[in-house]
């Protein structure tokens, strides 16, 4: 008796039409009822190609009442009882219903928790569209409450920061210290790799136009301004962007998805104290310093290419000392401190803005890095305003 | 003393986005009482607890925690309310960063002035409490679900509350570790008169430590039951009750 049960057990679970296929044929007429019958398998596998043909069979004896008779059916799981759900579940005219019989136990009892009724195909709810005018106000009062959050944030970030200043005590300088060490520190390899290719690339560039004039020492000219006032501070901006503004914002949007901002806020501390004024001051003391690496090293890039022409090093040097100020150096840094606010600043702001689930931490994440980077760009053109009208 | 009440929720009214999710709410919460939120999945136990714990603000009416109204209050007072309650997260929300003993320390090294070892005995004492000692040093997800779960009460309980929130402390744990939960509470309740608000849809958690429980219906929109849960299960004629207490399977539909 249990070889046969296991016998049967077997040959049931046997895969993709192992014991015969479905199938479907009409039957012999009974009075004005036609009469289709299902045979075989009907599983996940062998009910595909038997769907179609089986609604095309009903849709083709419309006018009649319909029996389908199961008689034939040996296994029937899941996706078949699916199917004959889908065949009774039809609106059809009065006195041409169709109907089920001979299901063998114990696939009827599976059956029979169903009522094809219930799931009678339902029109889909007309899409309603508010006006014009109504969807513009709801983008507006959108826009404006993000800028009112925004500034909101600002100005709590400011407090948070003033307070820490005040009573600086109160800072975990631990956690400010491993923060730190993440954005500066760890971004120190791919700073020095940017910034000597950045000084290499100018180098190259200018040198094709002058080297032709015989002007190749100016190349030190053009090297030495775009370094250190503008590309030294928005290069590495950028990297600060991409490496930690990102990392601030999908660490803190864990965070929140994992309510431990709710346990912050719940044990009376403030999230921007702990998680955002740490992060922003690493932002802001370590941009400067990381420009000031990028700075060097773009311009021993330029040095190296003009080694290879032929410049000596300390003519080279002589020739950056004499154009460069003191001023192209401060004002880039000047640039560094506020673009390291800002990056550090939007990716807080997106960590928190984080709404629930993982999707949502890794749409802060690029919006901290989107946002990071247009800020820096857009600072940076302030700026350039503002140096030339202090004719800096 | 037992019959004073440390939380009063009156004419509460909490949703999401202008939605009502639970309409008209009023009970209390005695002094040193187990009290505990019932409900099926999805009918706002714990959108009620974190409304209760401040951090959602309520569509109307008032949660008085203590005196304070945390709806409302702000600043100092709030600050006061929150003080007074310690909250274990459903999730365990622990810090990730840091170590169990750690996540600990944090409210004591924020609010006391208590000396560095101080704080590590009293941080070693709470984790003993939930059977952790052993594992202080373990980062959270060094350590198993129900441990992280552990270690977040024994972070809510690090200064002392008076009042303490669980939300669901025995979901997913095994009924060995779920049991020793209880006993803890319990502990906690007589030892230290501690008054605890739980979330749960555990039977025999429920039935060893809450004094009184609310259950609450979605399609009420409110509670549905109150009272101690020995009487709700011999007494009450209202058919979710019963089935709730009764383990009867209902249909699973909620249209």
């Amino acid at each position: 008796m249990a070889l046969l049960c296991t016998l049967v057990r077997s040959l049931i679970s046997m895969p993709l039409n192992a014991l015969s296929a479905a199938g479907l044929e009409p039957g012999p007429t009974e009075g004005t009822t036609a009469v289709v019958r299902l045979s075989g398998r009907l599983d996940a596998y062998s009910v595909g190609p038997l769907w179609n043909m089986a609604l095309a069979a009903l849709a083709a004896r419309g006018s009649v009442p319909v029996v389908i008779d199961a008689a034939g059916v040996d296994y029937c799981d899941g996706a078949g009882i699916a199917l004959l759900i889908d065949l009774l579940r039809r609106p059809r005219p009065a006195g041409a219903e169709v109907s089920l019989r001979n299901l063998h136990s114990p696939f009827d009892r599976l059956f029979q928790q169903f009522d094809p009724k219930r799931f009678a195909p339902r029109p889909a709810p007309p899409r309603s569209r508010e006006p014009l005018a109504e969807r513009v106000g709801a983008v507006g009062a959108q826009v404006l409450r993000e800028g009112y959050e925004r500034i909101a944030f600002v100005g709590e970030f400011a407090a948070a920061v003033a307070r820490t200043l005040t009573t600086p005590l109160r800072m975990r300088w631990g956690d400010a210290l491993v923060i730190a060490r993440d954005v500066g520190a760890d971004a120190v390899p791919i700073v020095v790799l940017i910034g000597f290719l950045i000084g290499v690339i100018l180098a190259f560039q200018t040198a094709v136009a002058l080297r032709d004039f015989g002007a190749d020492i100016f190349v030190a000219n053009a090297v030495a301004l775009a370094v250190l006032r503008e590309l030294g501070p928005l290069m590495t901006a950028i990297i600060l962007a991409g490496r930690s503004g990102s990392a601030f914002a999908a660490e803190i949007g864990t965070m929140k998805v994992n309510e431990e901002i709710n346990a912050l806020i719940t044990m009376g501390l403030s999230p921007v104290r702990f998680l955002v004024v740490p992060r922003l001051l690493a932002g802001f003391l370590l941009c400067p310093l990381l420009t000031v690496i990028a700075d060097l090293l773009g311009l021993m890039g330029g040095a190296a290419v003009m080694r290879s022409f032929g410049v000596p090093i300390v003519t080279y040097f002589q020739q950056v000392q004499s154009v460069a100020t003191l001023g192209d150096l401060f004002g880039g840094l000047a640039k560094a401190f506020a673009f390291g606010l800002l990056v550090a600043g939007v990716g807080c702001m997106q960590g928190l803005k984080t709404g629930e689930g993982a999707i949502s931490v890794g749409q802060s994440t690029t919006r901290a890095v989107v946002g990071g980077i247009i800020l820096i760009v857009a600072a940076d053109s302030v700026f350039a305003v503002i140096y030339n009208v202090l004719d800096i | 003393m037992a019959e004073q009440s440390i939380i009063r929720v009156e004419h509460l009214t909490i949703g999401y986005g202008g939605k009502a999710l639970l309409d008209e709410l009023n009970f209390e919460v005695r002094h040193g009482e187990v009290f505990a939120i019932l409900g099926g999945s999805g009918s706002g136990k714990s959108t009620l607890l974190k409304h209760m714990i401040g951090l959602f603000p309520p569509m109307h009416g008032h949660i008085w925690l203590d005196g304070i109204d945390i709806a409302t209050a702000e600043g100092a007072a709030r600050l006061s309310a929150l003080r007074r309650i310690g909250v274990a997260y459903q999730s365990g929300a622990l810090f990730g960063s840091m170590t169990l003993a750690q996540n600990v320390r944090l409210p004591l090294e924020e609010y006391t002035e208590l000396p560095d070892e101080a704080i590590e005995l009293i941080a070693h004492t709470k984790l003993d409490l939930v059977g952790l000692k052993d594992f202080a040093e373990s980062l959270p997800a060094e350590v198993s679900g129900g441990m992280q779960k552990r270690a977040a009460i024994a972070r809510a309980m690090a200064l002392d509350p008076a009042i303490l929130f669980l939300d669901e402390p025995s979901a997913g744990l095994d009924p060995v570790t779920s049991a020793g939960l209880d006993q803890l509470i319990l502990r906690l309740k007589r030892g230290l008169a501690v008054t605890f608000v739980v979330v749960t849809h555990e039977l025999p958690s429920i039935f060893t430590i809450a004094d009184r429980v609310i259950m609450l219906d979605p399609h009420v929109r409110g509670i549905v039951a109150q009272g101690r849960p020995q009487e709700l299960r011999e007494n009450s004629d209202n058919p979710a009750v019963r089935q709730f207490f009764n383990r009867q399977a209902g249909a699973l539909e909620t249209a």
